[in-house]
């Protein structure tokens, strides 16, 4: 299980790092998802899967009999999914600002804030 | 007690309010302007609090130390929210007379106090994880305030802005995610008794790099800096002078706590890489800001290499160098804020904050070009005001550790920052207006209160600390004191229990 969810999690970083040297803007942004993710089933798989054993402490014990399934992790991971979910609703409706603004989909052409004024000519560009 | 929680609490609570005055401007202003006040007020009570009765901590719901969610103020923090508080009226005043009124609708005051509510939640919390949430809460906020707007460079910007932000959390989130499954905690204090354990040295140089990287993104350190030349010069001035004092310097607190508190036992390795990426942050940053001309570009630029010689600071490691450090970001954060306040009237006066095409504003604005020349000055290091002595006690630090090619680099980097500054000087202020160039356009009464009020009153700090730069250094002394000693800081909040 751990193995399994260990390599998933490689997958997911891979993939996530892949997508975001693409040159698309909506690659970039479930690049960015995925790499969320990773990072929370990451969590997750470190925290060690206890299956079937409810973090409850017998009456009259002060501590658990036996291994118990660590809550911590699980809450650390509800907290990031749903900052992640509002963070990438934020990005897609950034990514489709910028494309409806630029009629592009290609990073590359990101370039009006960087350049310099002896290349645009023009100062300051669009703002 | 109470005092701690109430940095984070008011401009939370007063975003609240701008949600229910939507229809009015004038009182989201004013909750905004008020909300400032009242947080400068509360800081200025908890610095002294911390300063006459040490570590001050608040454990949230009553929940004991490792267990709950702790906040802790040493005086780093309360320094840091004290200068945060600063800075935040400044901007609060100005806005008042230059953000344009389709911004203010959009909820422009309620953003800004809900961002200094997570950069407060980041200075004072003392758990790995809430460290987490509190810089999402503060990029989410900034995410807004960067874009609102939609101009084209700003969403490009933006885009840039949010994607390595995003990586930075991420990455992050991965460190927390391992360290608590290594050490079973999240507590900052409970972590630092633990991670010296030798079962942990293992995985704890991997999540120090991690860190390195996370809070190196955020900080702009080398060379994880290039979102931050290509987005800060893109929204109001107002904004970015907000972002150009604070965020940036959220990622270094976050370098200097966790490498003081955590990560601290092998040095050797850890603070030397410090030292070397420090070196060359504080020498990309002063060369890219030769290449550029224009005003708010160049400061962008100046950022990136003054994160240099706070890094640099924390990498030499010694109670001199880490006092440089916290003196150096108290008054970088005033100065730099003051810089681009200044940048946005001229921007404001010429409509254009390009060099070529401005000129003249000693002749036409001699007020303006006066309060130019206090931040400037400072920021270049000239003496006695406040950007002399934090240089002058890094290099000292430098020289008593006799790390001389870092300490040469500091020099020179200075000496460049000084010809960046009267490069502005020359060609804003002192040349003849050129032919061709916009016209210039004069400011209202208004206008005149809320813009060159705030720089004249960053001003006068700067020229406070310059002149009784005796107590700053005391209290940076003493910050450094608590950083360097963490078991202070452990007992502090778990106080008698193991």
């Amino acid at each position: 299980m751990h193995l399994l969810l260990a390599i998933l999690v490689g997958i997911l970083y891979a993939c996530g790092l892949y997508l975001m040297m693409r040159r698309s803007m909506l690659k970039l942004v479930i690049g960015l998802g995925l790499l969320g993710h990773a990072a929370n089933l990451l969590i997750f798989t470190a925290g060690r899967v206890v299956p079937g054993a409810v973090p409850l402490i017998p009456e009259g014990m002060t501590t658990p009999s036996g291994p118990i399934a660590d809550p911590v992790p699980q809450a650390l991971i509800l907290t990031a999914i749903v900052i992640g979910f509002g963070v990438q609703a934020f990005a897609i409706l950034l990514v489709r600002r910028l494309a409806e603004r630029t009629r592009t989909d290609d990073v590359r052409e990101l370039t009006t804030t960087e350049q310099l004024e002896t290349q645009t000519g023009t100062g300051k560009g669009a703002s | 007690m109470n005092l701690l929680i109430l940095p984070v609490l008011i401009p939370l609570a007063a975003s609240i309010i701008t949600l229910f005055a939507r229809r009015s401007i004038a009182l989201q202003r004013s909750v905004h302007v008020v909300s400032s006040l009242a947080s400068l007020a509360v800081s200025v009570l908890l610095l002294g609090r911390v300063w006459s009765g040490g570590i001050q901590v608040l454990e949230v719901g009553s929940w004991p130390a490792p267990f709950g969610i702790t906040f802790v103020a040493d005086l780093l923090s309360a320094l840091m929210v004290s200068v945060t508080a600063v800075v935040s009226v400044a901007v609060a005043v100005t806005s008042l007379g230059s953000i344009d009124a389709a911004r203010e609708k959009f909820g422009y005051h309620g953003f800004i106090l809900v961002m200094l509510a997570g950069v407060n939640g980041a200075f004072l919390t003392g758990d790995l994880f809430n460290l987490y949430v509190w810089f999402e809460v503060l990029l989410m906020a900034s995410f807004v305030l960067m874009t609102l707007g939609n101009e084209r460079g700003q969403l490009e910007g933006g885009m840039k802005y949010v994607t390595l932000n995003l990586m930075s959390s991420a990455l992050f989130l991965a460190g927390v995610g391992l360290l608590y499954a290594a050490t079973g905690s999240l507590n900052m204090a409970e972590l630092a008794s633990l991670v010296g354990r030798p079962e942990h040295s293992a995985i704890v140089p991997v999540v120090a790099m991690m860190f390195l990287v996370a809070f190196g993104i955020k900080a702009a350190i080398f060379p994880l800096f290039f979102w931050l030349p290509a987005s800060y010069h893109t929204p109001p001035p107002v904004i970015a002078a907000l972002f150009a004092g604070l965020l940036t310097k959220v990622g270094v607190y976050a370098l200097l706590r966790v490498f003081t508190l955590l990560f601290h036992q092998e040095a050797w390795l850890t603070h030397t890489t410090i030292v070397v990426i420090a070196g060359l942050t504080m020498l990309t940053g002063v060369l890219g800001a030769a290449a550029q001309t224009d005003i708010r570009r160049i400061l962008s630029f100046h950022i990136i290499s003054q994160i240099g010689y706070m890094i640099l600071g924390l990498g030499l490691f010694s109670p001199l160098a880490v006092a440089g450090s916290v003196f150096y970001i108290v008054h970088h954060i005033i100065v730099k804020t003051n810089l681009f306040l200044v940048g946005g009237v001229v921007e404001r006066l010429h409509g254009t904050g390009s060099l070529k095409s401005l000129g003249g504003l000693y002749r036409s604005s001699p007020l303006l070009a006066g309060l130019f020349l206090i931040p400037a000055l400072s920021l270049a290091g000239v003496p006695p005001l406040s950007g002399f002595w934090s240089k002058f006690i890094l290099i000292k630090a430098g020289l008593d550790l006799e790390a001389m090619l870092v300490t040469g680099v500091a020099l020179l980097v200075s000496l460049l920052t000084l010809f960046s500054m009267t490069k502005i000087w020359a060609e804003a202020f002192w040349k003849p207006l050129p032919e061709g160039a916009p016209v210039r356009r004069s400011l209202t009464t208004w206008e005149r209160w809320t813009l060159l009020g705030p720089i004249a009153g960053l001003a006068l700090i700067t020229i406070a600390i310059g002149l009784g730069a005796e107590p700053v250094f005391a209290a940076a002394s003493r910050a450094a004191e608590q950083l360097l000693d963490p078991q202070g800081y452990i007992q502090a909040v778990l106080g008698g229990r193991p």
